[in-house]
């Protein structure tokens, strides 16, 4: 569904830790542990300044990264996807 | 129950009752010198006929208790006292809420613990009580008790259980009144119980800080690699059957653990080099 | 004095816990699924270290489970939102996301959520649309039993977070002798936190305190043959000291609402065997009179020893094949038995 709009929990809600490259989430609402590489946890952070689609997301994050291409929506989108899944965003 | 024992492993307290008299002797004799719990006890297992004739004809043992595996396959009343390590075990498994339970062997040296984990099979329990008869303290060959609090490890020495080809390993190092019987035919083969040394059970309520974690591999030319902290997590939370349940203390516990261990996945050949390799890269993480 | 007779003791008066066998009192309670309930009645007082350490611990685990629960139901809310169906949460799940005394300590397993009739094959489609699936291939009997017979779908686990869904469509299968009106149950239902955003456990929904009771005592009868009775009881016993102290005019509308669902034996035979075994404060006219055969019903609820053995096998037996007769006329229960002993 193209231009669905996501919003993550807020930060107090989620534990992170580093671990090599990748990171440990600790979500407190579902008691359950994530390990995500990047760009997720880049993600969760753009969408804690507030809900938004893919597209958005994506600019929220040129402004902080380097993201090359075009494809970065897409990979973006399938990304939101996969922490929908998860329960770590939801659609407003 | 018709017949019981109360047994003190490490923090935990068993209470054990049985409609036969055979498997509480059986375990009696093999737990001799372990001290002795309160009166109140951690779990309850409870050892019975699987119907009510079985009692007496062709006796089968169901495992039954506080925490109970509800298709467990009943055991021949020769296999009683398996059947009762198998029910205390179930317990642990099922029921240990106060600490990180991983599956996992466990020595100590200097008041530091070095962790074996890895599939069945993978050697660790002979690695571990092997250990602890060559200069270490055996804290426990199947389970190791991460605290919430405080990150340190406890020891759970139940007897060793020594499987098939190890069964011979030991019989060669340790003296034989600590075996229990050999029982044969089990669904693992073959099966003996070994006591853990006087030094194990003395100092079996201290509690030691995790220092290196290893994941040893029988069956393959010698060989380590480090092992990257991401790795260790998931493989130790899947060795874990308490991680989830234990929520935000258990996260905080895990990642303290691998943040402050380094780890190495070891494959080897024979016993022998194992112990080669295990000393030499606990020398290298000293 | 017996080890359940100890547990429902001590849950009605902690200060007695302990009187006797510690060992004996958590066997029991672990047996009958109350020991997150005994800890929290326990809480605060003075144990042995050990009994505070066992207790402590299934507070911490009791606290855990209601955090998988809440969550499963957020996420299965989150499945059926685009539907716009109303989604009630029933038992246990309801207890905790509303907060209730009786979610206090209180063990969850699957999920079970009730839903229109006219809803269930969409429900159904959007759970296996969100990763839920069908526990095992099921076999086209037991498939069909379901189908047919129960009052729910053959119950969905969830791929990845491996829990339970059982999807009600009403509260007995459709076997039972009472048909409760599963339309008025979900008219009344009550939604939680209307006025929170979305995500916060809006878009879910209660039954209204009558009708809990009343699902209450059917559950605790007409759902296999009174194990696990006693929790099941203690349920219905915080629920009836809350729902009476928040309104007045509570009594009344259970009487209406129990008869409206044809359970008004269930619900009266509840209340007496709950105000037998935990004091709850009944209403004599919803309770009606004692009868003789209320004194079994207790025996069979407190047939526990202290290694936490089942005791009394024939009056269980008894209550056995009594359970499978209210829940299915004769003819099928022997074709269901016939079907069982083939597989």
């Amino acid at each position: 569904m193209a231009g669905a709009r996501y919003v993550a929990d807020p930060e107090e809600c989620v534990r992170t830790v580093a671990l090599d490259g990748l990171s440990l989430l600790f979500h407190r609402p579902s008691g359950m542990t994530h390990i995500v590489a990047p760009p997720a946890p880049q993600i969760l952070e753009a969408l804690r300044l507030g809900p938004a689609d893919a597209g958005e997301v994506v600019a929220r994050m040129r402004a902080w990264y380097d993201l090359e291409g075009d494809e970065a929506a897409d990979a973006v989108e399938a990304r939101l996807e996969e922490l929908e899944a998860a329960g770590l965003v939801r659609r407003t | 129950m018709k017949h019981s024992l109360s047994l003190q492993i490490g923090p935990v307290a068993f209470r054990i009752g049985s409609a036969w008299r055979s498997p509480i002797e059986a375990l009696a004799r093999l737990y001799a010198g372990y001290p002795d719990p309160g009166r109140v006890c951690d779990f309850t297992v409870r050892l019975e006929p699987e119907k009510p004739w079985r009692r007496w004809i062709r006796p089968s043992v169901a495992i039954q208790g506080d925490y109970i595996l509800p298709d467990a396959a009943p055991m021949s009343l020769a296999h009683g006292l398996l059947a009762a390590e198998m029910g205390m075990n179930l317990q642990m498994a099922l029921g240990q809420k106060s600490h990180l339970l991983l599956h996992a062997a466990s020595v100590e040296k200097d008041g530091r613990a070095l962790i074996l984990t890895g599939e069945s099979g993978a050697g660790k329990s002979t690695l571990a009580a092997l250990l602890g008869e060559r200069g270490w303290r055996l804290m426990g060959d199947e389970f190791a008790l991460l605290g919430l609090e405080d990150g340190r490890l406890r020891a759970f020495p139940r007897a060793i259980s020594l499987k098939n080809g190890a069964i011979t390993v030991m019989e060669r190092e340790v003296a034989p009144q600590r075996f229990g019987p050999r029982l044969d035919g089990t669904p693992k083969g073959a099966i003996r119980h070994m006591r853990p040394n006087e030094r194990a059970l003395e100092a079996m309520a201290e509690p030691a800080q995790p220092a290196l974690v290893l994941f040893p591999r029988f069956g393959e030319a010698a060989a380590a690699r480090g092992v990257g902290q991401a790795e260790v997590f998931m493989r130790l939370t899947q060795a874990s059957t308490n991680y989830v349940s234990l929520g935000a203390a258990g996260f905080e516990a895990l990642t303290g653990l691998v943040g402050g261990c380094p780890a190495a996945a070891i494959d080897y050949p024979d016993t022998e080099s194992a112990i080669d390799m295990v000393e030499q890269l606990w020398a290298e993480a000293a | 004095m017996s080890a359940a007779h100890a547990l429902i003791a001590a849950l009605r008066d902690p200060a007695r816990a302990g009187d006797g066998d510690w060992n004996g009192l958590i066997a029991a309670a672990r047996a009958e699924q109350l020991i997150g309930s005994l800890a929290y009645r326990l809480e605060g007082r003075d144990l042995p270290e050990k009994v505070e350490a066992i207790m402590e611990a299934a507070r911490r685990d009791s606290a855990q489970a209601r955090i998988q629960a809440l969550w499963e139901a957020e996420m299965t809310r989150r499945a059926l939102a685009p539907l716009g169906v109303p989604l009630v949460l029933l038992k246990g799940n309801a207890f905790h996301a509303a907060g209730l005394d009786a979610a206090i300590g209180r063990s969850v397993g699957d999920l079970d959520i009730l839903v229109p009739k006219a809803s269930l094959e969409a429900v159904e489609a959007a759970l296996i649309g969100a990763g839920w699936e069908r526990l095992k291939e099921a076999d086209g009997y037991d498939d069909l039993y379901y189908r047919r017979w129960m009052h729910e779908l053959p119950p969905l686990i969830h791929r990845t977070r491996d829990r339970m869904i059982d999807v009600h469509h009403t509260i007995l299968p459709e076997t039972a002798r009472p048909k409760p009106d599963a339309a008025a149950l979900i008219a009344d239902s009550v939604a939680l936190d209307p006025g929170s955003p979305p995500g916060a456990g809006s878009g879910l929904r209660i039954l209204s305190p009558p009708d809990m009771i009343v699902h209450a005592a059917a559950h605790l009868f007409a759902d296999g043959d009174l194990a696990g009775g006693l929790r099941n009881l203690w349920d219905i016993d915080r629920l009836v000291r809350q729902f009476v102290a928040a309104d007045p005019a509570f009594w009344p509308a259970l009487a209406e609402r129990a008869q409206h669902h044809q359970l008004r034996r269930s619900v009266a035979l509840s209340l007496r065997l709950a105000a037998r075994l935990y004091g709850t404060p009944v209403d004599r006219q919803a309770a009606g009179p004692d009868r003789v055969t209320d004194r079994l019903f207790a025996a069979r609820l407190l047939a526990r020893n202290g290694w936490g053995q089942p005791v009394r096998p024939a009056l269980r037996l008894a209550f056995y094949i009594r359970s499978h007769w209210l829940r299915m006329p004769p003819l099928l229960l022997a074709r269901h038995l016939w079907a069982k002993a083939r597989s």
